[in-house]
């Protein structure tokens, strides 16, 4: 019994000191001086663009990913082929690479001096921002579905296959229903991720104030212009995305059980 | 009429399926009987399309499926793990064949309420599967595959997840309702109990071959083979030759081609008695005998007996 509050005393200290205490002084903060000073700090043009550059990107970069990680965990689980293991360890890469390093990577490849050169501006513009974002945020669905599947096995499919249903009937009625949660928890940390993606779309963003600000970079720019309260209130919205995100999540699975 | 024709199939070195030509009548109901990686379940497959032979010819009614995919082959396949549709309800489950032939709601209402009523699972219809005992969602999966009216029903060990109970039970079931349907039926187990009790045709296979088919009663009484003989039902080996261990009789007496041996072991099992003797040359032979039989002799160990083996059915070993 004291063992076991012994260990949730570590869980709650370590949390509560790394987590709960640092995002609840950021709403203490910015909360401080009354709503009326969060508000206007959040509505100015500036801010406003950023807070509709960040849902833009994460609109793009989301469904994008939903598709293409649920075509890429299929593809992993149930095709049979060489070079799975290479395949699986590639879609980890954001994991493991710094998004840093895929940002200098596509100012590389896209830039000025790059190898390739689109009709369109990729980088500091919006194009190269969506990139970033996808290649970020691209692990999450297939990460989720891949086990969902694997455990699910294929007996089911292949039960409606002998009923008559052909391969899309299949994957609409049989597998889309069985991996719901698991695309669902792949989703919101695709969500999560993108709205909070700093490192990668800052260097390809360039920073331009009013034009390829998000919401993390607004943080930033505006802690290095002495806006300490205007950090905090962009802060706070972006936290009180995420946890939007969380919390639908949450309550959509609770009415399904 | 399901007509197989020198099918083969491997998985990467393993020979699951050497040349299987098999002709399976209509009506019939048909048992695939072998050991674990004799080949069964993938001849089965490859009848359904959900495995494509190496090479060889797949025919169901006089028409040559073997290139088109389970969905227009008009089959019913029931698996071994029940694959039921575990996010939809019973009904939903039994009608998901109907539903995607797009057939009107009224019509696949009234034939989902009349399987259920097949298959004794009224007012089961808005469960999930996970409501269910395995023995139900077997049946469930039973309506689900004959809700299409396939012209040809697929079983891959239907019971081989449930308990011994439930699983004679479900056996007697399949056996009235074939008779009542009449569709063609092939049912792969490795029990052979089962394959007697249910199947009218027994077709046995061992490393991917077919060893011999026919009647319950034929296999039994005319094994073309060891391998049959002795998967079939208990075998004893006397003086070279495998015979069942009832078909050996005892005496006391000496006579004309009996061989002598000596009782090691008497061991008594309700209404049978095992007796289990050795020969001269060390050979192990074991004898079933009814209890009025051994006490007649009144053997125990350490008695000379003679061991005569003439009638019933006899294979070289």
């Amino acid at each position: 019994m004291t063992r076991r509050w012994g260990l949730r005393l570590v869980v709650i200290a370590y949390l509560g000191g790394l987590l709960l205490a640092p995002v609840g002084l950021v709403f203490y903060r910015t909360f401080q001086h009354g709503f009326s000073e969060f508000w206007d700090s959040i509505t100015t043009p500036a801010a406003i663009h950023a807070f509709q550059l960040t849902i833009e990107l994460a609109l793009i970069a989301v469904p994008l990913n939903a598709i293409f990680g649920v075509a890429m965990a299929l593809a992993l689980v149930r095709g049979k082929w060489r070079g799975k293991p290479l395949m699986e360890a590639i879609i980890d890469l954001p994991f493991a690479v710094s998004p840093v390093i895929i940002g200098l990577a596509m100012l590389l490849v896209f830039g000025r001096q790059g190898w390739i050169h689109l009709p369109f501006q990729v980088i500091f513009a919006l194009p190269g921002m969506a990139l970033a974002t996808v290649f970020v945020s691209l692990p999450f669905v297939v990460g989720e579905v891949a086990p969902v599947l694997h455990e699910i096995g294929d007996e089911q499919e292949q039960a409606a296959s002998t009923l008559g249903a052909t391969r899309w009937q299949t994957f609409r009625r049989i597998t889309l229903p069985s991996i719901r949660w698991g695309l669902a928890y792949g989703i919101t940390l695709s969500v999560a991720r993108a709205v909070g993606e700093f490192g990668a779309v800052s260097v390809v963003s360039g920073h331009i104030a009013g034009k390829t600000d998000t919401l993390t970079l607004l943080v930033q720019s505006r802690y290095e212009n002495f806006d300490v309260k205007g950090a905090y209130a962009a802060s706070a919205l972006l936290a009180v995305l995420a946890l939007g995100t969380l919390f639908v999540m949450t309550l959509t699975r609770r009415e399904d059980t | 009429m399901i007509q197989l024709t020198n099918v083969t199939k491997h998985f990467g070195d393993f020979k699951a399926l050497d040349g299987v030509s098999l002709d399976i009548p209509d009506g019939s109901l048909t048992a695939l009987l072998g050991p674990s990686g004799s080949g069964k379940s993938t001849l089965l497959r490859v009848i359904s399309g959900l495995e494509q032979p190496d090479t060889g010819r797949v025919e169901i009614g006089g028409e040559d499926v073997s290139g088109l995919p389970p969905q227009k082959r008009g089959i019913g396949f029931v698996f071994q793990h029940y694959a039921a549709f575990k996010h939809m309800t019973v009904r939903d489950n039994v009608a998901f064949g109907l539903s995607i032939r797009k057939r009107p709601k009224e019509e696949i209402r009234t034939r989902v309420d009349e399987l259920l009523g097949v298959v004794g699972l009224e007012g089961y219809a808005e469960r999930k599967p996970s409501q269910l005992s395995g023995g139900q969602r077997q049946r469930m999966a039973l309506a689900r595959a004959l809700a299409v009216e396939p012209s040809v029903l697929l079983l891959d060990e239907p019971f081989g997840a449930l308990d011994a109970k439930v699983r004679a039970e479900l056996r007697g079931w399949l056996r009235r309702l074939h008779d009542e349907v009449h569709v063609t039926t092939v049912l792969v187990t490795h029990d052979q109990e089962e394959a007697m009790d249910i199947a009218d045709r027994v077709a046995v296979l061992d490393h991917g071959t077919i060893q011999q088919v026919g009647g319950p009663r034929e296999l039994y009484d005319k094994p073309a083979t060891p391998f049959v003989m002795s998967f079939l039902g208990p075998v004893t080996t006397v003086g070279g030759i495998m015979v069942r261990p009832h078909d050996v009789t005892l005496s006391a007496e000496p006579s004309n081609g009996a061989l002598e041996a000596q009782v090691a072991r008497v061991v008594h099992l309700g209404f049978e008695v095992r007796v289990e003797l050795e020969l001269p040359l060390g050979e192990q032979v074991s004898v079933q005998l009814t209890r009025g039989e051994a006490e007649q002799l009144e053997l125990k160990a350490g008695d000379i007996v003679y061991v005569r083996t003439e009638h019933g059915v006899t294979v070289s070993a």
